[in-house]
């Protein structure tokens, strides 16, 4: 049997349904944020950005976007292409790469964070 | 004189069949076309349609109408049936594209007048329409199949005992038992189309009804050999497995049914059944 | 014997593909119902979202490089394409939350009935109207969200 597994294929899927759930709710108050408390072009403009990388609740839910849908995304990725084709070398692979797909996504994103919050400071 | 008798004969029985009919009612005859797959690749014949005509009536099944042009039109379509009631599982084929028992269709039930009839799909092609069954036979046997339970081994014959189930206990699982592993809902799962080493819908359904049978005594066991990558969680839940079955054993409920056991929606304790004493003692 | 799986590892993983339907058996979601489309669907629009936050994480990240930077880059993608792709993308995301919230219950065997002694015409208590209702809903409120979507993008300031 296939031993890079770190966690039971129940493990992963419970956790991949409770980022589900997670993600459908920080993704909706994201939303929100968006349209509700100005119109959706005002939102956009760069200093109303800047000032959202500067308030701390949104930061934590901006992080917490980027750490559930990515685990959750690549998780589904990881699902469909260990459908694909069965072998050890191809699951392998497909299990480091999705792995280390989400990291460099999760890095990636809280990089902007840090940068977008310093950005604001002087 | 040999020949003289068995004239005899014939003429008799056209003589009595003649009037056999004279007293039927007459249903209208028609005619469809049948579009069976052939190949055969070890005798490197590539795979191709032959366009058979065959008589058909109110009647008439696929297998019927299969049959007849087997015996009458091309004896060489290779084909695997046996009961010709839905007991036995064998006639499995792609009927217009769907998987159906071919005994179990009427060619009346089937839109237009030509239909297409092709081996399974996710079964290793032989001939014709026949497939190969060890895959799928293996990944039910892995599945392990069985009652296991320790104390229902009676060496003595004297201590036999009975499980006393109450009908309730016996619904759990009675459906699933009724599977006659044709193998439709193999054909019919998405997941089976990519994944070799998904038990397919099968397979998963019968852990089920051995895992709910409250006469079996290992339930843990049971979900520990369907957890794995390519097991119970590579059911999405697609439904083709339950909208093809010919029994209505519903095999995506008793996967769903199973793996909500391992999402903790259901209680996994369950109560075993009770080991009756015999009341009168074999001799 | 059937010589139809080899004795290589190699002979036998052609031998176990062989008449597999592959990825090809995506193609026709109809051909067993509604229960498929949504399978298939759930599928697609997973990928898509995928695709698409990895893009908006890029597409965010300009904002690190100053006023100058993020306008050019709002402009790229505020456009009549944009606005099109930014609205499939809503529709994907309903449809996938509001399918996938069914579809949580759905594989614990919630919502799905109960096992009994089947009947003829053997119809499947699994495929149920709650579940044909939950798709139904789900892409109702995917094209109302699209619609919704498309009248602040193309609507409004």
């Amino acid at each position: 049997m296939h031993k890079m597994t770190m966690l039971r294929e129940s493990q992963i899927m419970k956790i991949h349904y409770i980022t589900a759930v997670g993600a459908l709710f920080v993704v909706a108050v994201h939303i929100m944020m968006r349209i509700a408390v100005m119109p959706y072009g005002m939102s956009l403009e760069y200093e109303n950005v800047i000032a959202n990388y500067q308030n701390i609740p949104y930061i934590v839910l901006l992080e917490s976007i980027l750490v559930l849908v990515s685990i959750h995304g690549f998780n589904g990725l990881r699902v469909i292409l260990l459908e694909l084709r069965q072998s050890k070398k191809w699951e392998d692979g497909v299990t480091v790469l999705t792995i280390a797909a989400m990291i460099a996504l999760i890095a990636y994103g809280t990089r902007t964070i840090i940068l977008a919050n310093g950005l604001g400071v002087e | 004189m040999t020949e003289q008798l068995i004239e005899e004969i014939e003429t008799m029985e056209k003589k009595r069949e003649k009037e056999k009919h004279q007293g039927e009612k007459e249903y209208p005859k028609s005619s469809v076309t049948l579009k069976i797959y052939r190949a055969n690749r070890r005798a490197g014949e590539s795979p191709h349609y032959d366009r058979i005509e065959v008589p058909v009536q109110r009647w008439t099944t696929v297998l019927d109408a299969l049959l007849y042009a087997k015996a009458y039109k091309d004896q060489s379509i290779g084909i695997r049936y046996s009961c010709r009631m839905a007991s036995c599982g064998s006639c499995g084929m792609k009927i217009n594209g769907i998987p159906r028992l071919a005994c179990y269709t009427k060619v009346s039930e089937l839109q237009g007048r030509e239909i297409t009839v092709e081996p399974l799909s996710n079964f290793p092609h032989i001939r014709d329409l026949v497939t190969d069954f060890s895959q799928f036979f293996a990944h039910h046997h892995n599945v392990e199949p069985y009652i296991q339970n320790d104390n229902a081994d009676m060496p003595e014959k004297s201590k036999l005992t009975e499980f006393i189930q109450t009908p309730e206990d016996v619904d759990k699982y009675l459906q699933f038992s009724y599977c006659i592993k044709c193998g439709l809902c193999y054909s019919a799962c998405p997941t089976v189309a990519t994944d070799t080493q998904f038990p397919g819908p099968q397979a998963l359904s019968q852990a089920y009804r051995y895992f709910i049978d409250s006469r079996d005594t290992a339930p843990k066991e049971r979900l520990d050999l369907v957890d794995n990558r390519h097991g119970i969680w590579r059911c999405h839940f697609a439904g083709s497995c339950s909208a093809v079955c010919p029994k209505g054993v519903d095999p995506a409920l008793g996967i769903q049914l199973l793996r909500g056991h391992l999402l903790g929606y259901s209680k996994n304790e369950k109560k075993v059944a009770e080991l009756k004493e015999r009341q009168k003692k074999d001799d | 014997m059937l010589q139809l799986r080899g004795n290589t590892s190699m002979e036998r993983e052609v031998a176990d593909r062989n008449n597999r339907e592959g990825m090809m058996g995506w193609l026709n979601p109809r051909r067993y119902g509604w229960e498929r489309v949504s399978y298939w669907l759930q599928r697609l629009t997973g990928v898509g979202l995928l695709a698409y936050f990895i893009a908006h994480i890029y597409e965010t990240s300009q904002i690190a490089g100053g006023p100058a930077l993020w306008e050019a880059f709002l402009e790229l993608t505020q456009t009549t394409l944009g606005h099109i792709i930014l609205i499939v993308v809503i529709g994907m995301c309903v449809f996938h939350s509001a399918n996938g919230i069914r579809l949580i219950f759905a594989h614990g065997g919630k919502g799905l009935g109960k096992p009994g002694r089947p009947d003829y015409p053997y119809d499947a208590v699994s495929l149920n109207y709650r579940q044909k209702s939950g798709i139904w809903i789900a892409l109702i409120l995917a094209l109302v969200a699209m619609l919704y979507g498309a009248s602040v993008l193309f609507g409004g300031e």
